[in-house]
């Protein structure tokens, strides 16, 4: 930053066109402000959540102590730990049989497939997976319960994972992993000593994103979830139909505290490797 | 040796039947352009890459099927491929590691690396921490430690500023003779090629050219490209009239007769190009008939030696290098009229 701002003329730097800081200011503004009353409203005393009255922290005493409130988050920490693990895994072999090897036919095509499902309409996935899990119940009596619902979230979890890591791939020099064989490295272990530690925080990014696209995760969710299988945001949602309440916001903050927390520690950690 | 990228319209002959024998403990050069197979023949006595055909052979068994890592040959990579998330020792080690050595064994030979490449304070760093010609002796290091039984090293030294590099150049020099090990060299410099090497294997277009000693290669080219590629050359033209074995006797366009080298599949009469060095000839005031007439269009003044650029009366150009002496007069100036005067066995007959 500090480099560019001083290679950079002023008259061709961005940051000193007109009106550069306003625009800057009213995006921000837009990304944060409802955040920000959310957030806000849930230290408020009184029942509304749109008129202040003083701070308290009430709601988060009851939303704790709520066992619907209970059982959604471990259900959601379940899935989203079930599917981050197995979709950072499958997308790290994905990533390395599409970068780590000499180009076959139909590479360019299972790329394409990988990364396919971001552009599909996820009301379209949705609508899919319930049909499949339907199929698998009415042929072959195969329910798998919350199961379900940790496949379902594993499976579109797993091009999120592999955008971050297959980067990481392509910027990785392929000497490395020559030179290991050179030192008299089998494949097996020049994956385990080269490729793989420097791969590392393109993997830490890329479970970072699979677990927060799995924990806020709603309409997939919806369709294949049976009952008793609710998550977080499944319960804020059914709050919501009640009309919205602090606690419903004090819940919400506890999600949004969780998510910082962890893209936090994330980049910490990947930081700290490379 | 062949081996041919590609397929369809779109086919690299990068080695067109390259064959080579190295001998233990020789300093083998491959010198030549950019693009001429010499990383490609690297690559594939290392493994990385597997021949269209022919073979590898080392002390007559045949490396050809053998991934790299059942090789005993390792690489000083170009872009030196250290691991950037070890120490300089854990890179050194690495090798010696995954061949099971125990680890009383694994530090000691690390320690007489480091000693070897004169980095022993530096072990701990990473080598991201060390300049381009630190990180450069820890590639060395990392590949001598296991004493391969040939080093191969592609063009190790082109990324070093030139004082590096000549001292780079000593070191490598020192190490071979200290080691006793093959060193296969590859580069595109022709003076790094002649001061450095035991032979020299002239390569162009995926051919070998010429193989030889650097004087054999400096002083008997037998094509075209080599005397053109290596040092400076001029070029005449002349007509062989008698052959003998690898001595032929040809007559120049001005009529003289000279003993001339010829390589052995050089045609035995008729014309032939012929190669002469700036430094392999004398120049005599005045013209003479017979001799090759010319005018002196510039000097270049090099400290130790002047360029003469000739016009020849035929309109070649014509350089001729003599020796500076203390104190003394350039004894020819711009415009000049002089004779190139060739001694028996100055020029070399070519083959192209
Ligand atoms: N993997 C490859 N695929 C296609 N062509 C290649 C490949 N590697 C090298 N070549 C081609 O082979 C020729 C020789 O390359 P190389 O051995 O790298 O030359 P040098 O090291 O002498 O500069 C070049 O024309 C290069 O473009
Ligand atoms: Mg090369």
């Amino acid at each position: 930053m500090a480099d560019t701002a001083h290679r950079t003329p002023r008259a061709l730097d961005l940051k000193y066109q007109p009106g550069f800081t306003s625009v800057a200011m009213l995006c921000f503004f837009v990304l944060y402000a409802p955040i920000a009353v959310l957030v806000f409203f849930s230290f408020n005393a009184n029942r509304s959540v749109t008129r202040w009255t003083e701070f308290s922290l009430d709601w988060y005493v009851r939303a704790l102590a709520n066992e619907g409130i209970q059982n959604a988050a471990v259900t959601s920490l379940e899935v989203a730990v079930f599917a981050t693990v197995f979709a950072t895994s499958i997308a790290t072999a994905a990533a390395l049989a599409t970068t780590r090897v000499a180009r076959y036919r139909g590479m360019t095509a299972a790329y394409t497939v990988i990364n396919m499902p971001l552009m599909v309409p996820e009301i379209v996935t949705a609508v899919a997976t319930l049909s499949f899990f339907a199929l698998l119940r009415t042929t072959l009596g195969i329910n798998f319960g919350l199961g379900n619902v940790m496949i379902a979230h594993t499976v579109f979890c797993i091009p999120f994972a592999y955008l971050p890591i297959r980067a990481r791939l392509e910027n990785m020099d392929l000497t490395l992993e020559q030179a290991a064989a050179d030192l008299y490295a089998t494949p097996w272990r020049t994956f385990r000593r080269v490729t793989l530690p420097l791969l590392v925080p393109g993997v830490i990014a890329g479970a970072m994103l699979a677990f927060i696209i799995s924990l806020d995760d709603v309409i997939i969710t919806m369709m294949v979830a049976g009952p008793g299988q609710t998550t977080l945001p499944i319960y804020i949602l059914g709050q919501i139909r009640r009309g919205v309440t602090p606690e419903v916001n004090a819940v919400s903050t506890i999600l949004l505290a969780v998510s910082i927390l962890f893209v936090t520690l994330f980049f910490l950690l990947g930081r700290r490797r490379t | 040796m062949t081996k041919v990228f590609g397929g369809g319209t779109d086919v690299v002959r990068a080695l067109d039947g390259v064959s080579l024998g190295i001998q233990e403990n020789e300093f083998f050069t491959l010198l030549g352009p950019s693009g001429c197979g010499k990383t490609t023949l690297l690559r594939l006595i290392a493994g990385f890459e597997q021949p269209s055909g022919g073979e590898i052979l080392l002390d007559g068994a045949s490396l050809t099927h053998l991934p790299p890592f059942r090789r005993p040959v390792n690489t000083v990579f170009q872009s030196y491929a250290l691991f950037p998330h070890m120490t300089v020792i854990d890179n050194i080690a690495f090798g010696l590691e995954m061949r099971g050595l125990s680890k009383t064994e694994t530090a000691d030979h690390v320690a007489e690396m480091l000693d070897l490449v004169k980095l022993s304070d530096l072990g701990k760093r990473k080598p991201g921490q060390l300049s381009g010609g630190q990180q450069q002796r820890v590639a060395l290091a990392r590949a001598l430690a296991n004493h391969p039984r040939v080093l191969l090293l592609d063009e190790p030294l082109s990324a070093l500023d030139l004082k590096l590099r000549k001292e780079m150049q000593i070191e490598l020099k020192r190490i071979h003779r200290d080691t006793g090990i093959t060193f296969i060299f590859v580069t595109h410099d022709q003076g790094e090629a002649l001061t450095m090497s035991d032979r020299i294997a002239v390569m162009n277009a995926g051919h070998v050219l010429q193989v030889g000693s650097p004087t054999e290669i400096y002083e008997h080219p037998t094509s075209h490209f080599v005397a053109d590629f290596i040092g400076e050359t001029n070029f005449l033209e002349g007509e062989v009239v008698a052959r003998d074995g690898a001595s032929a006797k040809v007559r120049l366009s001005s009529g003289v007769e000279r003993q001339a080298s010829a390589p052995k599949d050089a045609a035995a009469a008729g014309r032939v190009s012929l190669a002469i060095r700036p430094e392999r000839v004398t120049l005599s005031q005045s013209r003479q008939t017979g001799a090759l007439n010319g005018r002196v269009e510039t000097m270049v003044y090099f400290g130790t030696d002047t360029n003469y650029h000739l016009r020849l009366e035929d309109g070649r150009a014509f350089m001729v290098r003599l020796q500076n002496h203390e104190g003394a007069q350039a004894p020819f100036a711009t415009g000049d009229e002089v004779a190139v005067e060739i001694a028996d066995h100055a020029l070399q007959v070519l083959r192209d």
